[in-house]
């Protein structure tokens, strides 16, 4: 890990987030290993690796969702930065890192409220009750999610009348409106079909000028069209770390390299 | 392929086996038609049997007269006044402490044996004789607290009747909220109450509202704990008004006041010898029966308007 580090201390941007030592517990069972991740500001990483490799119980752990279920444990870090606040520390309320972390889940879930009301609840949690400022980070949100084109007309109309495709651009406002600072992506796009899939991989392109994004997907093209940085996990241990397009090219461990080829998976 | 002996044989056998195999559908489909009829029709004959004789009694002037000694001047104001404020009592007090128990048992209590015992408990408490609970109310709401032969002792015995089925009507109806929704709204930073407030309960209405109905219409036809805790069989006043001309205009009295309810005034008429309060008691019944109905009539009503919002 470190031999990653140092080769890419030249040109790697900032960091955002790293995890030190993180592993997790979902009661007895260690879902993750001492895993040490960088995620660097305003890039695109994403985690692959196949199915129960921990890569989704690593992305929940960064906004603490494990923390709304009984028996779950950390052990080890995640620091943010610049603050350098370790956001799985005891003092520190999960509702806080949430503030901070966005997070868009495998299925659209949209409320059963309007489009409007959809995307302006994470503003109304924080005491937002302005009218016109509510407008304006609803509309800013909607631009940002590349939706307010399609919905500007008809904002106060369920969300479930959107298609699939809308709702999860829906849901990527509701979690833009609130200026994360980090977005994480749960398989966003496992739901839709391949035209709204372009259109929310197109959306992640524009958003990591914005926003550090930590994305796990499924689909292995997915990781490589949309992250500039790739981890690959295998039963709750993170194999290999890198440069995407290093990890695709030329993978370092025979583990990922199979992975990535689809000998095994 | 297809002239082939072998395979028409094999089709004509596996045709048979199929007919076979369906006449088992016929034979369960006349079996269910039968018991259904037999449930449905039964309560229409009783329905009917009851509207013809009690029909003829359903004039303005049964709905605005006390009982009497003579079956053509007696009406039920007594005893349907008598049963709308009891249901007040009730829902006023059922509704809150049912929802807030259900919604605290599923967002907020630790899972633990605690918690376990107590959900047991409750669905036990809704299988327990309603005449334990008069029994109950007797020693506990009258005697002990000395709120006597009162409507708020019988609102409040008949409250802690449904209190289960508000209870359990809440919980399930939270359990069919998708997790999704309570993570998506979590992961926007909303504290547990308010996650609990601005969705748990908003979208778990329909289902909480369908179980407060059917649990006042289950209590409005309730006999026995309210005879058990006293109720008048004969009352020829009105409780005194909630309402007063002088300040501050709203007066409690009514709870502290003796009362008789819709069922125990039918049960009183069937014990009359006279042919004539039969018909009074059809009548009161019929009058029972359309107020049931409509409860949950408004129940569905509700459940449709505010599902058609909500889908998953």
């Amino acid at each position: 890990m470190s031999a990653v580090l140092k080769t890419d201390a030249l040109k790697a941007p900032p960091l955002k987030a790293e995890t030190k030592g993180l592993s997790f517990y979902y009661g007895g069972f260690n879902a993750l290993k001492n895993i040490n991740l960088p995620v660097y500001e305003r890039k695109v990483t994403s985690l692959i690796g196949p199915s129960g490799c921990g890569k989704s119980t690593l992305l929940r752990s960064f906004n603490r969702m494990h923390d709304l279920y009984p028996g779950n444990r950390y052990e080890g870090e995640i620091l943010m930065y610049p603050d350098n606040v370790n956001i799985l520390a005891a003092r520190i309320d999960p509702i806080e890192v949430r503030m901070r972390i966005s997070m868009v889940f495998q299925k659209p879930n949209p409320f059963p409220k309007s489009i409007y009301e959809n995307v302006a609840y994470g503003l109304r949690v924080r005491g937002e009750n302005n009218r016109s400022r509510l407008d304006e980070r609803v509309e800013e949100a909607l631009k940002g999610a590349a939706l307010w084109d399609e919905v500007k007309d008809r904002l106060h109309e369920l969300a479930f009348n959107l298609s699939g495709g809308q709702q999860q651009r829906m849901c990527i406002a509701r979690a833009l409106a609130t200026d994360p600072e980090i977005l994480l992506f749960d398989e966003p796009t496992s739901a839709l079909d391949p035209i709204a899939t372009a259109s929310i991989e197109e959306l992640i392109h524009k958003l990591k000028d914005k926003v550090t994004i930590l994305i796990v997907t499924h689909n292995m093209q997915q990781a490589a069209r949309v992250s500039e940085y790739t981890a690959y996990m295998y039963i709750g241990e993170l194999i290999e770390f890198g440069e995407t397009d290093e990890i695709f090219i030329k993978p370092k461990t025979k583990a990922t390299e199979d992975y990535i080829t689809g000998r095994f998976g | 392929m297809a002239t082939d002996p072998a395979v028409g044989k094999d089709l004509a056998k596996l045709r048979k086996l199929i007919g076979n195999a369906k006449r088992w559908d016929l034979v369960f489909a006349l079996c269910g038609l039968f018991a259904l009829m037999f449930a449905v029709l039964t309560l229409v004959a009783l329905f009917v049997d009851m509207a013809f004789v009690g029909m003829a009694r359903l004039e303005p002037d049964f709905f605005t007269s006390f009982p009497s000694r003579r079956a053509a001047n007696a009406g039920i104001l007594s005893a349907w006044m008598g049963s709308a404020l009891v249901m007040l009592v009730t829902a006023l007090t059922a509704v809150p402490l049912g929802v807030a128990a259900g919604i605290y048992l599923e967002e907020y209590a630790p899972r633990n044996w605690m918690t376990d015992i107590i959900e047991i408990n409750i669905s036990n408490l809704a299988g327990v004789p309603s005449i334990i609970y008069g029994l109950l109310a007797l020693g506990l709401f009258v005697y002990t607290f000395g709120f006597g032969q009162s409507i708020l002792s019988a609102g409040l015995t008949l409250a802690l009747l449904i209190l289960p089925i508000i209870i359990v009507a809440t919980r399930e109806s939270i359990r069919s909220i998708p997790g999704t929704i309570r993570e998506g709204a979590y992961a926007l930073g909303a504290t547990k109450w308010q996650c609990t407030s601005d969705h748990i309960v908003p979208y778990s209405l329909p289902g909480i509202l369908t179980g407060v109905i059917i649990g006042l219409s289950r209590a409005i036809g309730e006999t026995a704990p309210i005879i058990t805790i006293g109720a008048l069989t004969f009352i020829a006043f009105l409780p005194p008004s909630p309402v007063t001309g002088t300040f501050p205009f709203l007066s409690f009295e009514w709870l502290q006041s003796g009362f008789t309810v819709m069922p125990i005034q039918m049960f009183n008429w069937t014990s009359r010898p006279e042919e004539a309060f039969q018909v009074n008691a059809a009548a009161a019944g019929l009058v029972l029966i359309v107020m049931t109905l409509s409860m949950n009539a408004l129940a569905i009503y509700i459940r449709y308007r505010l599902r058609k919002n909500i889908k998953w």
